[in-house]
């Protein structure tokens, strides 16, 4: 080993896989001066790398992990490291088989080879299976078993003979020293390096080590069991570490895997048992290593059961003994996703939570990210700079993680509330909403009805047919759409209070958001600017609206679900000289939608002031008075009617809910829910979401958000944007309307050629439903989705594949005229 | 073909420790917060034998124990492997002195139906008294064999084979008797899954425990000073050949 | 008065482990101001000479038909009452499994505590006493509190210094009283082992554990065993994996040993099998894992696997012993 350093271009901390993947792609990113420590031995320095089951299976319904895994596996197939075995995720229960057809879909959507299997077809493939207690199976061929200590070793070698690498194992962090919240240096057991970037890659105790720069990684240990039962002859005399596909026995929440002549089972169906960082014992003190924990067999027992249900034939026998049991330990964070990305301290980046099928992957995306800005692969929902400052906190993230284990092979609802830790952030409005029986959902800890049980006489009224299938009506209701159909007949009052908004200002206040935006933000004091915010590639970071208040004043406004994203974005690219101070306001800001064709009469019967068409057009901003409070009125629509976003000071917040909903009265006013500003109303309006039809793989262009004209001033993302402009977008965002069926594809399913072929654009892209919605006011389901040119042509017939069937779908609209008043005459009414 | 055997298994449960024992702030104790528990590889092999032997006698195979509730874990693994039934002798500690053990015990045997022969572990995994055999022994009258690594039972007698005085003796003993087993009496199996799932569901026995107490009272624990040089690291793999016979040679155990 | 049980060895002659034995009740006699007298079996011999020059001047004799072949339990229940008769202050007794199993019948017999493997007894108010837990890699300080305290010592826990001898030593046989209806084992058989190294006796030991990986890869620790005059030894996890028979066991639950040079293959040093070697002279321990326990506490260590490590010293020794 090399003398310790005393400088480094980058300090890695963990040298499991995902320590290793990082300093492997740093290396041919061509970094140098790479530092890895552990405070372990190698090759094993006693994380999660070392015990885990290292099974890899491909599909996922969401494809920022199946991209990552899908990178993996490329990985560690290139490096050698890979078994292919195939694995079967197997129904006993009618939902899971439907949950089966859902990952079809998913399967299918991500261009995964998969197919769906008899029972008979199960025991063929695992003849010592019971085939009587199986429904169905999943079967994915490209399953496979990887081997991470070794992949790491390789990974290292890589680096190492490039030149870049020094790895110091047995050296312990003690210290990461920041100055004016930049990583400075890293104090170790065996001397200080000087360093201006840290990765954290220390899986359970990465919040530990992260807390010594003042950061957080909000995760927290958890227990996994597993136990090996063997000898069996069967697998004995295969010779092999894994001769027979894996199991998912997913009902029981758990697996079962040959490890040579054992069969190893794990469960994810036991009571949450969490720990903490400080907790792990050291490597000296453990029995086994510090993330094997002893095992409690109690928590097992049903697991062993169910397991004798599926394996009897071999388990039950006198001579396959217990051999190995532990509690293994592994990261969960509050939403299961893994946490990556830079921290609130420069320079001290997470690579956190990751699962063994995506430590290669996540490697690659942090080198990239590091090096070029972005990475390839969107990473969105895994940004560890997504939490809200509570969500951060030990509890909610205990709460959470006890919530979510039981959900790792759980059947999950795209639109599934959580239940844990609920009511951290309440709009001013909700002693109303709650009177009114608001359903609430939650988003980044705002509670927003979704819709109200006070509206469901409209249901009747207005003729709102309820959604046969259970499936498709859970976590939705008929009222959203007789909310909206009120709001289009009359007028609605939407809460936005969980709206993220930042207060811009100083002397460098217009430069620094021109830089930032790609919407011209020189424009008059006043006015109400839309605008996309790209990455360095071109590609969706968020899409804003922007006020100008002064010269030098601006409020930015962004949902909330991508507002702690948003405000680390704008954070980290604040000029260094102090000429423009950010001020995140959400918290000192309730926002009241009000919109419908009485809007306006609603408003003047609150106001002196002049609320007209002339004296308050489309896409300004005034201050306006109702009784004695001040309210920042913002006459813009996400719904496609007239009306206004009112701002004002979160304690006048009751007296304004209480103004507008008496002065509405009289016109029919009622409240609607989120069902209705999120969904129904915008896809009527093709109107494009974060998070949805708007990431990092996507630029404005085929977005259809392009705007007229490309502004003068620079800004990040503009030489992709202007490259993008030049050519015929590669794909481009569509209206797909579902006609005919009483089933609702409700987001992540495949668009398919008429003879069912999966469709993908020139770069790969693949074709599915990024929203869905249902559009009251046309009658129809709606559902956008990126298509290649060749059909992306109106009129054009698809198919929707949604739960093992397909549908005939429409191709509406190319672009993003709005099928419902294209020509906004409503909202500029 | 002996006679039917009844055989009861007396463990204790030791919590399983890494290379490094800690001790509780106080230095009374292990510190058990990251431990699991477990029973001592001779109790493992008393199990075993006890479970072996009722099989083939067509006896039955008891475990007992004496601590409080938690120390029922040590029981259903020993159900886990084959024993047939469990009694928890409650006691406040997992770790009573060896005089208060043998109390305990003693007065379960004599509230329990009787059995042909009781075993021990030579010593616990622990604290190691090594005594609480013999003394259980003592008060029930009974004979007594250490060390004990072959048990052979005939009729109405065990014979039980140990190594002692530099050879391998065999002792006779008329049951009812008591054996304390040494770790290679026997292979010990794993519990199987049905194994576990029976233990799980079976019922533990729990007798009151005595009033007794012991003069032998711990006061704390320590490590023993380790006075080691440090480790000469004489190199990597083959290439170390060298330096290793120059090492084998300064000792003399080469030329 | 303090009470030595004194273990003889086949030519009547005290054991190693009884001279330590002596040494400590001769110190606590002298701390406590009171005579030390030795308990033994069987007919006088050298033994009063023995003690004589031990300094001890006192001697008892037990002799019953049902203490032929030292019954470790008959052997308790003659020392009970020779205690219930004398009254001494204390009694002594090597760590060994006999005296040890004689002890614990002894001290059950009288109502009793026994502290085993002391490696300090501290008379006083009360007495307290130092002794060995884990197989000796923690040290236990207690309280002994009871009328005649009961102890055994472990080897090790002290040297036969120099003394001044005792002009002459009293034998007192005693005659046992035994009970007669008391159920007792009894030796049938004794097969003396076939002479030759064994574990607990070699003065090397050349041991392996889960680094070894299987049965067959035994043979070069064998091989090199061969050229050092030694014997193999393995741990636990051999054992129970099959590799190994049980009585090559070095640790906790198999064999302690004392060897003055163990090479430790791919034996990552758990407390169980530590504490079967830990008093070796010198320890070469060989591992992939420079940070295994056993390669911290080793005198020597080399980093590599076994299978790479031991051919190539075998070879090397067979190169420099010539052709």
């Amino acid at each position: 080993m090399s003398a310790f350093p005393d400088r480094a271009q980058v300090v890695v901390i963990g040298a499991g896989i995902v320590g290793n993947a990082v300093v492997h792609h740093l290396a041919r990113l061509g970094w140098r001066d790479v530092l890895l420590v552990d405070k372990g031995p190698l090759p094993d320095p006693g994380g999660s790398t070392g015990h885990a089951s290292n099974f890899v299976f491909p599909v996922d319904h969401s494809r920022e992990i199946t991209l990552l895994t899908g990178d993996s596996s490329r990985q560690y197939a290139e490096l050698d490291t890979l078994t292919t075995c195939g694995g079967i995720e197997v129904a006993r229960t009618e939902e899971r088989v439907q949950e089966l057809h859902r990952r079809m879909s998913s399967a299918r959507a991500w261009g995964i080879d998969a197919e769906l299997i008899s029972p008979a077809e199960v025991a063929e493939k695992v003849p010592f299976l019971d085939p009587s207690v199986v429904l169905a199976g999943f079967w994915t061929p490209s399953v496979a078993v990887v081997d991470p200590l070794r992949a790491g070793e390789l990974m290292r070698e890589r680096a190492t003979a490039a030149g870049a690498l020094t790895v110091s194992a047995l050296t312990e962090v003690l210290a990461i020293v920041t100055e004016g919240g930049r990583v400075t240096r890293v104090r170790t057991d065996r001397g200080d390096v000087e360093t201006e970037y840290v990765v954290v890659a220390c899986g359970v105790w990465s919040p530990r080590i992260a807390a010594l720069a003042g950061a957080t990684i909000p995760l927290t240990p958890a227990v996994h069991q597993m136990i090996d039962v063997g000898p069996i002859a069967e697998l004995a005399e295969t010779g092999r570490e894994i001769a027979f596909p894996i199991i998912r026995d997913m009902d029981p929440l758990m697996y079962e895997r040959q490890s040579g002549p054992d069969l190893e089972i794990g469960s994810y169906a036991h009571r949450p048992i969490l720990c903490d960082p400080d907790d792990i014992p050291s490597i000296a003190a453990a029995a086994l290593s510090p993330t094997q924990l002893p095992f409690t067999p109690d928590d097992f027992d049903p697991q062993m059961e169910a397991a004798l249900e599926l394996f009897g034939g071999i388990l039950d026998r006198p001579d396959a003994g217990i051999r190995h049991a532990i509690n293994g330990l592994l990261s969960l964070t509050p939403d299961g996703h893994p946490l990556l990305g830079e921290t609130e301290v420069r320079g001290l980046w997470s690579a956190a939570a990751v699962w063994i099928k995506e430590g290669p992957g996540v490697g690659r995306l942090i080198a990239e990210w590091m090096t070029c800005g972005a990475p390839e692969i969107d990473p969105h929902a895994s940004d560890v700079a997504r939490f809200a400052p509570h969500e951060r906190t030990r509890a909610h993230v205990r709460a959470r993680a006890a919530e979510g284990f039981n959900k790792t092979y759980g059947i999950i609802h795209p639109r599934e509330q959580w239940s844990s830790d609920r009511g951290a952030r309440r709009s001013p409005f909700f002693p109303r909403e709650e009177a009114l029986g608001a359903e609430f959902f939650e988003v980044a800890g705002w509670e927003r009805p979704q819709w109200y049980r006070s509206n469901e006489p409209l249901v009747a009224e207005l003729g709102v047919e309820d959604r046969p299938h259970e499936w498709d009506a859970r976590w939705w209701s008929p009222i959203t759409s007789a909310e909206h159909l009120a709001m289009r007949r009359a007028v609605a009052m939407i809460d936005l209070s969980a709206f993220s908004q930042f207060a811009v200002h100083g002397p460098g206040a217009l430069a620094y958001l021109q830089h930032l935006c790609v919407a011209q933000m020189d424009r008059p004091v006043g006015r109400v600017i839309y605008t996309p915010v790209l990455g360095p590639d071109g590609g969706f970071r968020t899409d804003l609206t922007v006020v100008r208040l002064g010269d030098d004043a601006f409020r930015v406004i962004t949902g909330a679900s991508d507002g702690a994203r948003d405000l680390a974005w704008f954070r980290r690219h604040l000029p260094a000289d102090g000429s423009v101070a950010l001020e995140d306001v959400t918290s000192a800001v309730c926002t009241l939608g009000l919109w419908g064709p009485r809007a306006r009469d609603v408003l003047a019967a609150i106001t002196d002031d002049d609320v007209t068409d002339a004296a308050f057009p489309f896409a300004t901003a005034r201050t306006v008075h109702v009784g004695s409070i001040p309210v920042l009125a913002l006459r813009l629509s996400y719904v496609g009617e007239l009306g206004w976003e009112l701002h004002t000071a979160t304690e006048h917040g009751l007296r304004l809910w209480d103004a507008v909903a008496a002065a509405g009265a009289p016109h029919g006013i009622v409240p609607a829910g989120i069902g209705v500003y999120g969904t129904t109303a915008r896809i009527e309006k093709g109107y494009r979401l974060m998070g949805h039809e708007l990431d990092a793989e996507h630029g404005p262009v085929e977005a259809g958000l392009a705007l007229p004209r490309i502004k003068e001033a620079d800004f990040v993302g503009k030489a992709a944007y202007t490259k993008a402009r030049e050519g015929e977008p590669e794909a481009t965002l569509c209206t797909l309307r579902l006609d005919g069926t009483t089933r609702f594809p409700q987001g992540g399913e495949p668009i398919l050629t008429p003879d069912g072929a999966r469709i993908t654009d020139r770069r790969g892209r693949p074709s599915y439903v990024t929203s869905a919605g249902t559009a009251p006011s046309l009658g129809t389901h709606l559902m956008l989705a990126y298509l290649p040119p060749w059909h992306a042509v109106e009129g054009t017939g698809l198919l929707v594949e949604y739960l093992g069937e397909r549908y005939p779908v429409t191709v509406a609209r190319a672009g993003r005229t709005p099928l419902f008043d294209p020509d906004d005459t409503r909202m500029r009414g | 073909m002996p006679t039917t055997m009844d055989v009861l298994v007396c463990i204790k449960r030791v919590p399983a420790v890494g290379a490094e024992i800690a001790l509780t702030a106080d230095a009374t104790a292990i510190d058990t917060r990251h431990l699991g528990f477990t029973i001592g590889p001779h109790e493992e092999c008393a199990v075993e034998e006890a479970v072996r032997l009722a099989e083939r006698t067509g006896g039955r195979a008891g475990v007992l124990t004496v601590g409080p509730p938690a120390t029922e874990e040590q029981l259903r693994y020993a159900l886990s492997m084959g024993a047939d039934h469990a009694v928890r002798v409650d006691a406040p500690v997992a770790d009573p002195e060896p005089e208060v053990t043998a109390a305990a015990i003693a007065g379960a045997l004599g509230e329990l139906p009787p059995y042909d022969l009781v075993l021990f572990g030579e010593a616990s995994a622990d604290a190691g008294h090594a005594q609480v055999g013999f003394r259980v022994a003592c008060a029930l009258r009974r004979p007594v064999v250490g060390g004990v690594k072959g048990i052979e039972v005939g009729d109405g007698r065990v014979s039980l084979r140990r190594e002692a005085g530099g050879g391998v003796e065999v002792h006779d003993a008329p049951l009812p008797a008591v054996a304390a087993v040494l770790e290679g009496l026997n292979l010990p199996r794993y519990p199987t899954i049905k194994g576990r799932l029976r233990a799980k569901k079976a019922p533990v026995r729990v007798l009151a425990g005595p009033a007794a107490t012991s003069g032998l009272r711990t006061r704390r624990l320590r490590h023993r000073p380790e006075a080691r040089a440090e480790t000469v690291l004489l190199g990597q793999g083959a290439g170390a050949a060298p330096a290793v016979v120059d090492v084998l040679a300064e000792l003399g155990v080469v030329r | 008065m303090v009470l030595a049980w004194i273990e003889r060895d086949a030519q009547g002659s005290p054991t190693a482990a009884a001279g330590e034995v002596l040494a400590t009740a001769r110190d606590l006699g002298g701390e406590l101001g009171a005579e030390v007298t030795a308990v033994a079996l069987g007919e006088p011999g050298d033994l009063p000479d023995d003690l004589a020059k031990q300094g001890v001047a006192h001697l008892v004799l037990l002799q019953h038909e049902l203490l032929a072949d030292a019954p470790p339990a008959t052997v308790g229940e003659a020392l009970a009452g020779l205690v219930a008769a004398r009254g001494p202050a204390a009694v002594l007794a090597a760590a060994t499994p006999e005296s040890t199993e004689a002890m614990a019948w002894a001290s059950a017999a009288l109502g009793v505590p026994l502290a085993t493997a002391c490696t300090e007894i501290r008379p006083g108010e009360p007495w307290e006493v130092t002794r060995e837990r884990a197989g000796g890699i923690l040290l236990e300080d207690a309280v002994l509190d009871a009328p005649v305290r009961l102890a055994t010592l472990t080897g090790g826990a002290r040297t036969t210094g120099e003394t001044a001898p005792a002009p002459e030593v009293a034998v007192d046989v005693v005659v046992p009283d035994l009970d007669p209806t008391l159920p007792r084992a009894r030796l049938v058989e004794h097969r003396a082992r076939s002479t030759g190294m064994t574990l607990a006796t070699a003065p090397v030991v050349v041991s392996g554990g889960r680094g070894v990986g299987s049965a067959e890869g035994y043979a070069v620790l064998e091989e090199l065993a061969g050229l050092l005059g030694g014997a193999v030894g393995c741990s636990r996890v051999a054992t129970n994996n099959g590799w190994r028979p049980h009585a090559d066991q070095v640790g906790l639950t198999g064999t302690r040993i004392s060897p003055d040079l163990y090479v430790a293959c791919g034996i990552s040093g758990a407390t169980q099998h530590w504490v079967g070697c830990m008093s070796a002279r010198s320890i070469l321990a060989v591992n992939t894992d420079p940070e295994a326990a056993m390669m911290r506490r080793a005198t020597w260590a080399v980093v590599g696997d076994v299978h790479e490590v031991l051919p190539a010293v075998v070879a090397e020794i067979r190169r420099r012993a010539g052709p």
